[in-house]
């Protein structure tokens, strides 16, 4: 990336799933905004789910499908009035389907200060390996 | 200053050529969005963080989605009636050598200056970040809350 660091954010609209199978209670659900990279060992996720706590949130790894649910707390005391209202919340879902290259045993998942990062280790076999040549 | 909107659009002023294309694509993209029954049309100030503003009797609430942002990353001040909120989100300089499939999470210097609808008093304030959401609530001044009056 050629960014530089001193770059603005501009705000981006949160993402509503497009075609959701339909929920049992009623409420919006999100597309989390990820980020996957592919390290020689493992490859990382990284999903922003903000207002998500480790009980609420599923990771579901079924048929090489993995399934991300957050869900939220409403945010509002029941006293308060809306002056201004800009983004809306709910809950988050995103499914993605792995290769054959990851190791579905050893998956790590950390949730901190609302980003969730997904540790998906390779298979050993498809670690690159240098092998030696013995001359002779 | 707030105002108390239903339906107006906020106007931006353009910086570049581009900015105006930017600008008439994503209303043009909410626009046939909002054709297709889903409600998106939801007056923004086009500014990081997007807030929502709520009060109750005695307080402002200011809430912001801020995730992957330390505390230490952030500066809260009270200015007058202004709430302003700036600081840096870094996405994390990541392993030497990495590939990138997907890169969806920005990250970038924000600041944005909110004025409150009514006075306040700074000296109760407070700012919480949890699971990356920023929680201000700020005390109204006391003259701005309502009173109850008794007919006799």
């Amino acid at each position: 990336m050629t960014d530089t660091d001193t770059k603005e954010l501009k705000v981006k609209d949160k993402q509503e799933v497009s075609t959701p199978a339909e929920q049992t209670r009623p409420g919006l659900v999100f597309t989390p905004d990820v980020d996957i990279f592919e390290t020689e060992k493992e490859l990382v996720l990284l999903a922003d789910m903000p207002g998500v706590q480790t009980k609420d949130l599923t990771i579901d790894l079924r048929e090489n499908v993995l399934t991300l649910t957050g869900d939220i707390a409403p945010f509002e005391g029941a006293e308060e009035d809306d002056i201004l209202i800009e983004y809306e919340t709910g809950k988050f879902y995103r499914q993605f389907t792995l290769s054959e290259v990851i190791d579905q045993e050893r998956i790590e998942a950390a949730l901190s200060d609302g980003v969730l990062r997904l540790t998906l280790p390779k298979v050993e076999k498809a670690t690159p390996r240098k092998i030696n040549v013995t001359a002779g | 200053m707030i105002y108390r909107r239903l339906f107006d659009l906020p106007t931006w002023r353009a910086r570049t050529p581009f900015d105006e294309l930017e600008r008439m694509r994503s209303q043009m993209d909410r626009v046939l969005e909002g054709f297709q029954g889903t409600p998106v049309f939801r007056p923004t100030a086009g500014v990081f963080p997007a807030v929502n503003l709520t009060e109750d009797k005695d307080r402002f609430y200011v809430r912001a989605e801020l995730p992957g942002i330390k505390s230490g990353d952030l500066d809260i001040q009270v200015t007058g009636n202004n709430l302003s909120i700036s600081g840096e989100r870094k996405t994390g300089a990541e392993v030497e050598g990495a590939r990138y499939h997907r890169r969806e999470r920005e990250g970038g210097r924000f600041s944005r200056i909110i004025g409150l609808p009514g006075d306040v008093n700074p000296e109760k304030v407070e700012a919480r970040l949890v699971n990356g959401i920023l929680t201000v609530s700020i005390a109204k001044a006391e003259a701005a809350k309502p009173r109850q009056i008794n007919i006799r």
